[in-house]
């Protein structure tokens, strides 16, 4: 009786996505755990002027929401367009994934990624400019995340 | 359909040609399974030739692989119901190939459906015999032995003593089958179906309804009754019985192969004892059925069936399967629920918005996570931009006009999709068709309703948003501006007491003094509530707790985040000054002062102050409930805030209840691994004593923590019936001596409310009835206050 069909087994929003921190200090298999069991989801493609307040109660929709770090510009020190969530339990967090990744915060679709913990100085972005990566590159015009992207508006 | 398997024509090289023969075996049961599991699908060729081509390939599987066969059919009898009628029709001609193999199956599905059984899955059983039941449409199991069957349930209703859920199973699983069986069974067997169905009329009007009205969505009987849900099925079945079982909704796939069917041999059911009732088992509570459409809200297009129909029972149920199967995957359910076979015939989307709304709605709870529905909803609206927004748009108004007799707790629901599925389209409504809500006053359900909607649309976005969004009329509806209040804000509060000091804390948090520094200025707080001989000052002083918290909490307004971190870094100061009941009651009363306005904020204030135990479950029930909060009673946050802190007990509980279970089991297995090992030196013995008694002495301890735990849970619910019977009490007898109308908008939140504590907690309340009902529930009670605790008990009778 105890078979499982593998058909309704399927919970694919749930799975691990192909993007790795490249700055996460451990091996692979260790990464790969880590995200595994995570409580804690990356979200992303926030405007700029994206609140805590919003977030919160958006992704409390899913579960009590332990906390949440805004990330920020690492020389401005404002928002930079992403977050983390942290979930008190898994099970939350896998809601998030299957019901508010992909949907809209603030009129801009989000994504959301599973992440291995946050670590202080992860609040911050990667970018050269001090914003996050995709903002150093990008050709559109976004007027919530700065309008160009750092390559458009430098001479 | 081909057998690819040493064909594959993969030359990968000698490695891979030897990984895949040691796999080959499992690679071919993942095969079969998939196999079995797609057919039904899109295809390109017709369901009877895939059922012809899957029944001849099993076939030829059976010498190797008949118990994998056996099983993954057994598992979509019973996980598969949206697709019945495609496995009955496949078990049908594998049957008519092998008759041994049908015997099998039948043998197997009986162990499984004892099985089900007796670990209380009661709705997986409901599908094993309905598979049953239409294996008798595809003779395999002969239609006599399905009347023994039936007769053997239907006999459960003779049963004494036994709650009233069990028996209800038993009928609903016979009456549920007939639309698929009743029309052989009634051909083979008249004189008995009919015996049968006279008891069930029997049975049916003789039941107890003591439960209906606390499952109802609306009270109102009109324009669609919220029936219970075994009356409208026996309603649909004897309609059916006089349109002599003529149904033409399922899909009956079998009627294709009639011809090689009716030459194969039927198998008898073995004879089936209903398993006896035993303490423990836990049947499915009983439901109302939801309705909000009928034939005259689809304008155009199909007619939809009617509430009585049969049909209209098999595609709800059809479709609540769907959304069962694939809930998970809100894409998939989406398209499945969207390319629902016959979907020419109905107008689909409103069955779907039904039966989404249906479930949502669903009291105790929703089968499913809310936020699920609101994000199926609108997937299904970018699959049909055309037409579903429509529809859904004409349920939001329909719900909107029938809000008067709405229950509450369906009013937070509703209120909760509206918001967030108006965030994902720019808030985009038309407010303009509801200024009717401008005329009436403001505790009325539906003014209520839109001034709670837009409080929640603004915290999903800001307050101007919400100004802008609405016409200019609404403007009474439109919420506060979310600010914080400061007592010591300006030198015009500068005759306030203890606004020197405030000042003096503001300076010194932002200087970063240490606690003993802080704690040492609010010593020249006057305390006015001191006695005179309390020197030291170290009673209870609302005002330094005034001083500081508002002074902290100014300081720390700007985010969450900031607000977290000041409660965090003075928790040491916070603890102190709220030793007792008294403080913790006082700083809650500061944190509302301050942050009325802003019901988001004074939420996670809250959870944070009982997560860091600076404030109990129960001081927060009592400060909700207090004199102070009276005007906020009927607001969504208070009960959010309410249910919130009920959740965190419960789970505090539970989470400790773990850690002991768990401890438990590790000296369990600790002792059990020193008798195998038994006759080892003197050292190691002593060593495993000293482990035992380690642990011992910790399952002692978190056996005291789990009954304090519980002894605060339970006190925390004693709490709030106590003080609901209070208020609803004095309500009452004011209304009867001032001989007016009790049924107020106030009541009628109150005594919901009420309602929704005993749904909403329902699992962890049933441990505590016997004190309930003796301490509080008493007949002494007025009869419109015990009569929300009767109801609850019928849940479960």
């Amino acid at each position: 009786m105890s078979i499982k069909l593998n058909a309704l087994l399927s919970d694919s929003y749930v799975d691990v996505s192909q993007y790795r921190d490249q700055h996460f200090k451990g091996n692979r298999y260790e990464q790969e755990k880590l995200l595994k069991q995570a409580n804690t989801l990356y979200v992303g493609n926030l405007s700029f002027y994206t609140t805590e307040e919003q977030v919160y109660e958006l992704f409390s929709k899913s579960g009590d929401v332990k906390r949440i770090i805004i990330g920020l510009d690492k020389v401005k020190k404002t928002a930079c367009g992403f977050c983390f969530v942290e979930y008190y339990t898994r099970t939350d967090a896998e809601n998030a994934m299957r019901f508010v990744n992909g949907t809209r915060l603030d009129d801009r679709i989000i994504r959301t990624d599973w992440d291995a913990g946050f670590k202080e100085g992860r609040q911050y972005g990667r970018g050269k400019s001090g914003g996050q990566v995709r903002d150093e590159y990008r050709q559109d015009y976004d007027p919530a995340r700065g309008g160009y992207g750092k390559v458009v508006s430098r001479p | 359909m081909s057998r690819r398997r040493h064909s594959d024509g993969d030359d990968d090289g000698g490695q891979s040609h030897k990984r895949r023969r040691t796999s080959e075996p499992i690679e071919i049961e993942d095969r079969l399974e998939s196999l079995i599991c797609r057919v039904g699908e899109k295809s390109t060729s017709s369901l009877e030739s895939n059922l012809e081509g899957l029944a001849g390939v099993l076939e030829a599987d059976l010498p190797n692989y008949k118990n994998k066969i056996l099983r993954i059919l057994c598992a979509v009898a019973r996980l598969l119901p949206e697709k019945l009628t495609v496995y009955t029709t496949l078990v049908g001609l594998l049957n008519a190939r092998n008759y041994n193999f049908g015997g099998e199956f039948v043998e197997a599905m009986i162990r499984q459906l004892k099985e089900t059984l007796k670990a209380n899955l009661y709705t997986e059983a409901l599908y094993l015999v309905r598979f049953l039941c239409d294996l008798v449409n595809c003779h395999v199991i002969a239609a006599p032995s399905m009347v023994a069957m039936f007769e053997n349930f239907v006999s459960v209703t003779q049963e004494e003593d036994v709650p009233q859920v069990r028996s209800d199973w038993f009928v609903y699983v016979v009456l549920s089958s007939l639309p698929w069986v009743g029309k052989e069974l009634y051909e083979k067997k008249d004189v008995e179906m009919d015996r049968l169905l006279n008891q069930i009329d029997g049975y049916i009007k003789r039941r107890l309804k003591t439960h209906v009205p606390m499952l109802q969505v609306w009270t109102a009987e009109k324009p669609h009754p919220q029936e219970e849900y075994l009356d409208c099925l026996w309603a649909q079945i004897q309609k059916l019985k006089k349109d002599r079982w003529q149904e033409r909704h399922i899909l009956r796939p079998y009627i294709a192969f009639d011809s090689v069917l009716c030459e194969a041999l039927q198998h008898n059911l073995p004879p089936f004892t209903p398993p006896a009732h035993m303490p423990d088992c836990q049947y499915p509570m009983p439901r109302v059925i939801f309705r909000m459409f009928d034939y005259t809200d689809a304008p155009e297009g199909p007619v939809m069936p009617g509430s009585h129909s049969v049909e209209r029972f098999v595609i709800e149920d059809n479709l609540h399967n769907i959304i069962k199967s694939h809930w998970k995957e809100r894409k998939t359910c989406a398209a499945q629920l969207l390319s629902y076979p016959g979907k020419n015939k109905i107008p689909l989307n409103y069955h779907i918005v039904e039966v989404i709304f249906g479930e949502l709605f669903q009291l105790p709870c929703p089968p499913h996570i809310d936020v699920m529905y609101t994000t199926l909803l609108i997937e299904l609206c970018k699959l049909q931009p055309g037409s579903l927004p429509q529809v859904l748009a004409q349920a939001t108004e329909m719900m909107y006009m029938r809000l008067d007799t709405m229950n509450t707790t369906c009013i937070d629901r509703l209120l909760n999709w509206f918001s967030h599925h108006l965030s994902n389209f720019q808030f985009r409504w038309s407010w303009d068709d509801w200024t009717d809500c401008l005329a009436l006053d403001a505790d009325k359900p539906k003014p209520k309703f839109v001034k709670e909607v837009l409080e929640k649309c603004m915290r999903l976005s800001y307050h101007q948003r919400i100004v802008d969004i609405v016409p200019p009329t609404f403007s009474a509806l439109i919420p506060a501006d979310p600010i914080f209040f400061y007592k010591y804000q300006d030198e015009a509060n500068s005759a306030l007491p203890g606004f020197a000091v405030a000042i003096t804390v503001g300076n010194a948090i932002k200087n970063r003094a240490s606690n003993e520094e802080i704690l040492t200025v609010l010593k020249d707080v006057p305390n006015p509530n001191q006695e005179d001989d309390d020197d030291e000052g170290e009673g209870f002083n609302p005002l330094k707790i005034e001083v500081f918290l508002q002074t902290l909490l100014h300081l720390a307004a700007k985010s969450f985040s900031h607000s977290f971190s000041a409660l965090a870094k003075f928790h040491e100061i916070l603890k102190a000054l709220t030793d007792c009941d008294e403080g913790k009651l006082h700083i809650l009363r500061v944190v509302y002062e301050v942050w009325r306005n802003h019901p988001q904020m004074i939420s996670v204030l809250v959870d944070k102050l009982i997560r860091t135990q600076i404030v109990d479950c129960a001081a927060v029930a009592n400060w909700l409930f207090s004199p102070n909060m009276a005007h906020e009673f009927t607001r969504f946050y208070v009960w959010e805030i309410l249910h919130s802190t009920i959740r965190k007990m419960n789970k505090h509980v539970q989470k400790i209840q773990k850690e002991l279970e768990e401890a438990k089991d590790k000296l369990e297995r600790q002792q059990h691994k020193k008798q195998k090992d038994s006759g080892d030196e003197e050292d190691m013995e002593k060593n495993s004593e000293d482990e035992d008694g380690q642990l011992e002495e910790q399952i002692e301890r978190l056996q005291e923590k789990v009954e304090s735990a519980q002894s605060e849970q339970k006190n925390l619910f004693l709490v709030i019936f106590q003080r609901f019977i209070m208020m609803l009490t004095e309500h009452l007898v004011r209304c009867e001596t001032g001989s007016v109308d009790f049924s107020t908008p106030w009541y009628k939140n109150c005594i919901e409310r009420l309602q929704q504590i005993f749904l909403m907690h329902h699992v962890t309340i049933q441990q505590y009835m016997g004190t309930l009902e003796n301490l509080l529930f008493t007949a002494e009670l007025d009869h419109h206050i015990l009569a929300v605790y009767q109801q609850f008990c019928a849940l479960q009778l």
